[in-house]
């Protein structure tokens, strides 16, 4: 059976989400996985609201997530886990970043930003899985980690913790950036 | 060997492997990366154009002299191409010259949804159409080979989700085609009309050689299975037809899109009791298979607008609706796209949004974005270089309305190097008192910082004579006393020239110089500089917040600053009447 998995990274443009997804799709390729990827560059980019599609398995035709089917969702911030929650999947892992970023209408007092995302969401979704990454990240020496703490306890949610990604971290991330990303990806490993 | 690459990464490999030698480019998503990745290969020697327009002309030039050449470029680039473009056609090639063009269905980063297909029966030229990262690169060949062989300029057409997703690509070598001899041959590559007669007449004889070689290519797939239904569909449609149906349907698979294979698919359509055609934006494969005398479903079930996806193709055929899964009463706020913290463009539209007269013509780049509240400032973008001569066009007819207020024109750097030059050129030849305000930020932003030819480096990393811009200024006749150059981050020296320029009765210039904050060098240098709220001074009267800065959070009437995202470009520090921000750090 040709079974595809489907991951939907969400967050705000700049947070990494695309680093996130690259060492993901390079790990799997390396697996002997077929692997799509999609994401959106451009004018969306600027502080919007910013998606990365991987989809993998034996053969893979769509790069895109259709709603409903994302095996699991990561949201490297807090209230765009609500706005794409109708893509996950029936028992699918929701990975939520604990971290807030306030668009401009919120700045300038036209909308208000949600309260107690975290409890709302997890009353929603079963598997939803709060990762302080940022915090852990910030606390490892860069805040700019956090994607790769989001990266390991996605890796778990796959179970695919087999795969050696140490090694496709070092493949990935510049030299002086492995030890901290090594670090980054085992604290995301232990959250779930 | 087998690697991911992104559809853009793939047509550079595939250029490279077949033998390319030179490129010309001017960068817009979805397009920007092929050049980018193209300009890393040996042997190969890949520029940045100021506008497309030279970039198609610098490939046609190249090609001529017997190198196989390239362009590239988003649609709506296309029509700025277009003159050399439809020339070209008749002259035909000496090395293989390939147009790549890269549009973007469902708007992602673009002020239109054009389809550029259509170009190619226009223009008269071969079309192909890729659907993933490995028909990328070996369409390319393919490109090449059939620019040479036919004598013809090859339209490549590809989509933001072609260009712009990453698959598994096996790799191959290089073939080194060298660049063949040029003679000189003015029936041929001068288009006076007397050359040009006869040369409509071997480009009708070209496209019937080409729909032969359409009708028997293996670039056109048959997949025959079950024949109730049967789908023609091409790019990445293509892909989205096998996810939802699998091998449960016959498919027709178009990668050659001009000239159509009209013999394969009359004879798919009348193996299949029922003909769909599946394409993204405008009918044009199935407007041209009606045109045949074939019978087809199309448009009126798949949409015409914004891009597809498979849920939409599963809901149109077998009814099928997205399965609701979860969902919370959370209501995520809405994301704008907006200018980032440290932005030098928003010191002139914190200065400009002041005037409650003023019309701004906006351009295409990250400037677009004053429109945004709480600055905004623009009134209208058109495309590329429009800001100065929509802006002239607004002044005129203001004056003829006796209305009063005052026309700003924002462009930035590159975009002013594209085609704002003729426009300002215009309003000072023919006395037009608006106001030109070139935002120099110093790279080309928006589509990930190019250089361009004002920043001293070229594509491949060379140093580069860069473009004075005062000077260019004041060499088309602007007056040295209505020319101000100013730093954005200093607000006082903005607004004074901001100022100045709305009571000036003359053509005027503000150029206002700091690099984009998003610049690696910039980060760098300004790492350790923040501005921080002082809790005890700070009277709660949220004016800072008027910069527009996402930087500022506002929660429980508290204005806090997000030191990860500052930049400590001090704007909210300038504009705060109670001197409750401090800038620290150097």
């Amino acid at each position: 059976m040709n079974e595809v998995k489907s991951i939907l990274f969400v967050g705000v443009g700049g947070q990494g989400t695309i680093l996130a997804s690259k060492v993901l799709t390079e790990g799997l390729l390396k697996h002997g996985y077929d692997v799509k990827m999609s994401e959106v560059h451009g004018m969306a980019q600027r502080g919007g609201s910013v998606t990365t599609q991987v989809r993998f398995g034996k053969k893979v035709y769509s790069p895109l997530i259709e709603k409903g089917t994302a095996d699991v969702i990561v949201s490297f911030e807090k209230s765009e886990a609500a706005r794409w929650m109708p893509f996950l999947k029936k028992d699918g892992y929701l990975v939520v970043n604990d971290y807030e970023i306030y668009p401009i209408p919120v700045l300038i007092g036209a909308e208000k930003y949600p309260e107690n995302v975290n409890e709302r969401l997890k009353a929603a979704v079963e598997k939803t899985i709060i990762v302080d990454a940022a915090g852990i990240a910030e606390e490892l020496g860069n805040i700019k980690a956090q994607n790769v703490v989001l990266l390991g306890t996605l890796i778990k949610a796959l179970g695919l913790d087999n795969i050696d990604w140490n090694e496709v971290l070092e493949g990935s991330v510049p030299p002086k950036a492995v030890e901290l990303n090594k670090k980054a990806l085992a604290k995301g490993l232990e959250a779930l | 060997m087998k690697v991911i690459m992104s559809g853009n990464e793939a047509i550079a490999r595939g250029a490279y492997e077949a033998g390319i030698t030179v490129a010309s480019a001017y960068p817009g998503t979805p397009s920007t990366e092929i050049l980018e990745n193209l300009a890393n290969y040996d042997g190969v020697y890949a520029e940045w154009a100021p506008n497309e327009k030279v970039g198609c002309e610098v490939a046609a030039g190249a090609s001529i002299g017997g190198a196989r050449s390239m362009t590239t470029m988003k649609h709506v680039g296309l029509n700025v191409a277009a003159d050399p473009l439809f020339t070209m056609a008749y002259e035909g090639v000496n090395g293989g010259f390939v147009v790549v063009t890269a549009d973007d269905p469902g708007m992602h980063s673009s002020q239109n949804e054009q389809d550029n297909r259509l170009y190619a029966p226009h223009a008269k030229i071969a079309m192909l159409e890729p659907s993933n990262s490995q028909e990328c690169k070996d369409f390319m060949k393919a490109a090449f080979e059939i620019s040479e062989k036919f004598d013809t300029v090859v339209l490549y057409r590809t989509t933001t989700r072609v260009s712009h997703s990453k698959s598994v690509v096996e790799l191959g070598e290089r073939v080194e085609v060298g660049i063949k001899p040029y003679e000189k041959n003015i029936k041929k590559y001068i288009m006076i009309p007397a050359h040009s007669r006869p040369k409509h007449y071997e480009v009708e004889e070209r496209l019937a050689k080409l729909q032969e070689y359409s009708n028997n290519c293996s670039l056109n797939v048959e997949e025959m299975s079950d024949t109730k239904i049967g789908i023609i569909t091409s790019g990445i449609s293509y892909e989205y037809v096998k996810e939802v149906f699998g091998d449960s349907v016959s498919v027709l698979k178009i990668g050659m899109s001009y000239p159509l294979p009209d013999k394969m698919i009359k004879e798919f359509a009348s193996k299949v009791d029922k003909l769909i055609v599946i394409e993204e934006n405008e009918p044009y494969l199935e407007n041209a298979i009606k045109v045949m005398g074939i019978k087809c479903i199309g448009k009126e079930i798949i949409p015409i607008c914004e891009e597809l996806n498979p849920e939409i193709i599963r809901k149109a055929i077998l009814g099928d609706s997205a399965v609701v899964t979860y969902s919370t009463d959370v209501v995520a706020p809405s994301r704008p796209p907006v200018l980032c913290p440290g932005c030098p463009h928003r010191g002139v539209f914190y200065a400009v949004s002041k005037y409650k007269d003023i019309i701004s013509s906006g351009d295409i780049g990250c400037y677009t974005l004053g429109m945004v509240a709480p600055l905004n400032v623009t009134d209208t973008v058109i495309c590329m270089g429009a800001s100065i001569s929509a802006g002239t066009g607004l002044e005129k007819a203001a004056q003829l309305a006796n209305r009063d207020g005052k026309v700003f024109s924002f462009i930035g750097d590159s975009t002013f190097f594209h085609s704002g030059i003729t426009g300002l050129i215009n309003s000072i030849y023919n006395n037009i008192p608006i106001v030109t305000c070139i935002l120099d930020n110093r790279i080309t932003a928006m589509t990930g910082h190019q250089e361009n030819p004002g920043t001293g480096k070229t594509l491949q990393g060379k140093d580069a004579h860069s473009i004075d811009i005062e000077n260019l200024v004041l060499s088309l006749g602007i007056k040295k006393e209505n020319l101000r150059v100013v730093d954005p981050y200093n607000l006082k020296e903005t607004e004074e020239a901001v100022k100045v320029a709305h009571d000036t009765k003359e053509p005027f210039v503000i150029i206002a110089r700091q690099p984009c904050a998003l610049k690696k060098d910039v980060i760098k240098k300004r790492a350790k500089l923040k501005c921080v709220i002082n809790e005890d001074k700070c009277k709660k009267c949220k004016v800072c917040l008027k910069t527009g800065c996402p930087a500022l959070k506002l929660k429980d009437g508290i204005v806090s600053i997000d030191k990860n995202a500052c930049n400590g470009c001090t704007m909210c520090k300038q504009v705060c009447k109670f001197d409750a921000i401090e800038k620290v750090g150097e």
